[in-house]
């Protein structure tokens, strides 16, 4: 089923086109690999796809489950089940991990109480999932993302990211920052989300994630438009050539 | 974290009700309006002097720099002295209902069966209500309206009223002095430990009031006690002016807890002027909370007189509107061996401004004193502010100052942040709220981090019992 679909989006930020015209597509137990130079609107996509302020769409949809999500607010997408692990989220001052996980999860089960301990069981899958990710029991009552690593940054996202059970994944290079041994602890969390059926838009600069992550599908965006799109051989050529096969191919969007 | 409210305490009291006053005094601020005032009090002379001293002050002294949001208050439009019909009670049931009915809103009879010690209510600018157990009073404690004492014990207020807070001080003190009317006098006798707190209760409850209550605590030797005050009003429309005055005096080896719960409503222009001697091995602690008021000055100050005297302040303030939170608090350590600590959290939401001023200061001989001061402050949006303006003075060499501060802003991408992960921004505020004050509460007395949480949840949306 189609869980994302983005169609011909423009997107104005800072009275900037960044984005113009891109179409693409996500489906449950699909995993859609969106690469492209730096500063070619990848992030931009995701901001979008959540609603953040600032992002102005010109024209074009969002559709979630065949619904457009453009009259929704950045939360209320979020709990239609589409969650974003950032590039590089932001440090806050003050509020714990552990806390913060609380309230994430006892949003997600629709709790009053925010600040109550989770259930048992729930309490049980964050352990198993700080074991996934490569986090310990420490972790939890340090400052978000204050003091963490790079690596510890892109954990604790995809901690989140399990927890709140989300059906599409929008991971913004999760990669980036992490040693082989952690490239390969990522690949198999996101292989297991594509087994459990969710869909995932992964959004990586360098074709090194992919070895361990074999795409359905690629999109190259480039200048804010959709340079390319096929199948893993696009990652292959991107490994090999880099990006400057892009040089000239503007526009020639196969969609 | 684990805290939850056993019962819910209601944090405003609604509208004003209408309330029968006997005296009411205003006017332009003369001679003869304080002569006035001392006249119906039944004063000794030394007191009217007192007062007559510190109006001269009042009008010599200069609006102080650091005032600002109080443009529009006119001192001769207030009420300068108000005294409720009724004469003061020692039983609820004498308190006149319409008066009465804003203590059980707040709960304060039963917290007075539970919880305190003594009691005493100030109302407009009279005590309403005073009363103190017997098994304290037996060993010679004291608790009384401030004016009862400086009939009954002269000599004992005489000795200390005015010289922990002199009025020289500042405009709004010499204002206080010669105005004062309402608050409690306490003694604690020698060797007299007092576990459960004794509290004050200060309601304004017509608009265009001044208030001037004063407090005064003498701490005998080596005595204990907690003191709780609080301040409250309904909402009406026209601003009223609290300038009370909190004077301690804790003798060697005292020490005195003193928390504040500053919950006035939004249309009160507060000054709070708090100051503590401290003698030998003596300590002081404050804890204010200010969460209420439109603008509110806040200043305790401890001075640590007697050699290894400490002290401690823990302040949090919040601006969440268009209102103002100055405050900090001031160490002055005059003595070697001397120990303080500060910690300010303060945070500003919807357009508040939140000031930090804090001063430690250190004479020559205090020798081998310690001081510390973090001052935190947590910035919601962009359309609110913060400042913090320390003051270390150090002439001790031998002495250890440390100051850290930190600033934080909610900003858009941590809101987006948190959003993304579901959170309503109210929730996400409060989230942030609770988890840059966490530390703090946890440190803090049950009851006190209870009221505290209570105000942040009204103020920040619910997210159920934080903490
Ligand atoms: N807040 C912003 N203000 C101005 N320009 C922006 C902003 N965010 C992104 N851009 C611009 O949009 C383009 C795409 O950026 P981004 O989406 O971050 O690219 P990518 O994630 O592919 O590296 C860049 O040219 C960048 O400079
Ligand atoms: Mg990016």
């Amino acid at each position: 089923m189609m869980l994302l679909k983005v169609v011909d989006l423009h997107v104005e930020v800072a009275g900037v086109e960044v984005l113009k015209g891109v179409s693409l597509d996500v489906r449950e137990g699909e995993i859609h690999a969106l690469m492209g130079p730096n500063g070619s609107g990848k992030s931009t996509l995701a901001y979008t796809i959540l609603g953040r302020e600032g992002y102005l769409v010109k024209s074009g949809d969002i559709l979630f489950e065949g619904r457009s999500v453009l009259g929704l607010s950045t939360d209320e997408r979020a709990r239609l089940g589409i969650f974003l692990a950032l590039q590089e989220p932001p440090q806050i001052p003050g509020l714990r991990l552990s806390p913060f996980l609380n309230a994430i999860i006892n949003k997600r089960l629709c709790r009053k109480e925010l600040n109550k301990l989770p259930p048992p069981q729930v309490l049980a899958e964050v352990g198993k999932a700080l074991q996934a990710v490569g986090l310990s029991r420490p972790h939890l009552s340090r400052e978000l993302n204050m003091g963490f690593s790079g690596g510890e940054k892109k954990r604790s996202e995809l901690l989140q990211a399990i927890l709140l059970k989300p059906k599409l994944l929008i991971l913004d290079e999760p990669d980036s920052g992490l040693d082989a041994d952690g490239v390969k602890a990522v690949a198999r969390i996101i292989n297991s989300f594509k087994q459990e059926g969710k869909g995932v838009l992964l959004i990586t600069h360098y074709a090194r994630l992919l070895k361990h992550v074999p795409p359905d599908e690629v999109t190259v965006l480039y200048r804010g438009k959709v340079a390319v799109r096929g199948g893993p051989e696009i990652a292959e050529r991107i490994d090999s050539e880099g990006y400057s096969f892009l040089n000239g191919s503007v526009g020639k969007d196969e969609h | 974290m684990n805290i939850n409210l056993k019962h819910e305490i209601p944090l405003t009291l609604g509208e004003a009700r209408p309330v029968k006053y006997e005296v009411r005094l205003k006017g332009e601020l003369t001679e003869e309006l304080v002569r006035e005032l001392s006249e119906l009090k039944g004063e000794p002379e030394w007191m009217l002097n007192l007062r007559l001293r510190a109006l001269e002050w009042f009008h010599k002294l200069p609006m102080p720099k650091w005032v600002r949001g109080v443009e529009e208050l006119d001192l001769s439009r207030l009420v300068l002295y108000s005294k409720p019909k009724g004469s003061l009670a020692t039983e609820w049931g004498d308190v006149p209902p319409e008066i009465r009915r804003y203590y059980e809103a707040l709960g304060i009879p039963e917290q007075e069966a539970k919880l305190l010690s003594g009691i005493n209510a100030t109302f407009g600018s009279e005590s309403i209500y005073s009363k103190l157990r017997d098994s304290l009073r037996s060993k010679g404690v004291i608790m009384m309206p401030t004016e009862e004492a400086v009939r009954k014990y002269p000599e004992l207020v005489r000795k200390y009223f005015g010289r922990v807070f002199p009025y020289t001080d500042h405009k709004f003190a010499a204002l206080h002095t010669a105005f004062w009317s309402g608050g409690a006098f306490v003694y604690v006798p020698p060797n007299v430990r007092i576990d459960q707190p004794l509290e004050a209760l200060f309601l304004i409850g017509s608009p265009l009031e001044g208030q001037f209550e004063h407090t005064l605590i003498i701490a005998g030797e080596n005595s204990y006690l907690n003191f709780i005050e609080a301040c409250a009003a309904p909402r009406y429309s026209g601003e009223s002016f609290h300038d009370g005055m909190v004077e301690i005096y804790a003798h060697r080896g005292a020490t005195v807890k003193f928390t504040t719960i500053q919950n006035w409503s939004k249309n009160v222009i507060n000054f709070g002027n708090k100051r503590a001697i401290l003698e030998e091995g003596a300590r002081v602690d404050w804890m204010i909370g200010s969460l209420g008021s439109k603008v509110s000055y806040e200043y305790p100050m401890s001075v640590m007189k007697g050699a290894g005297s400490s002290s401690q302040a823990i302040m949090v303030s919040i601006a969440k509107g268009p209102y103002i939170k100055d405050g900090g608090a001031k160490m002055i350590h005059a003595a070697p061996n001397t120990k303080s600590r500060i910690v300010s959290k303060s945070i500003s939401g919807d357009g508040g401004l939140t000031i930090y001023r804090g001063l430690i200061k250190v004479l020559r001989r205090a020798a081998n004193s310690f001081a510390h001061a973090e001052c935190d402050s947590l910035i919601l949006d962009n359309s609110s502010q913060s400042f913090t303006y320390p003051h270390n003075q150090v002439d001790e060499p031998t002495s250890t100052v440390i100051h850290e501060a930190t600033a934080g802003r909610l900003g858009e991408e941590q809101l987006f942040y948190l959003l993304s992960r579901g959170l309503s921004e109210a929730e996400a505020k409060s989230l942030a709220v609770m988890g840059f004050l966490d530390d703090l509460l946890i440190q803090l007395p049950f009851e006190y981090a209870n009221i505290l949480r209570s105000v942040i949840e009204v103020e920040f949306s619910r997210l159920g019992g934080v903490g």
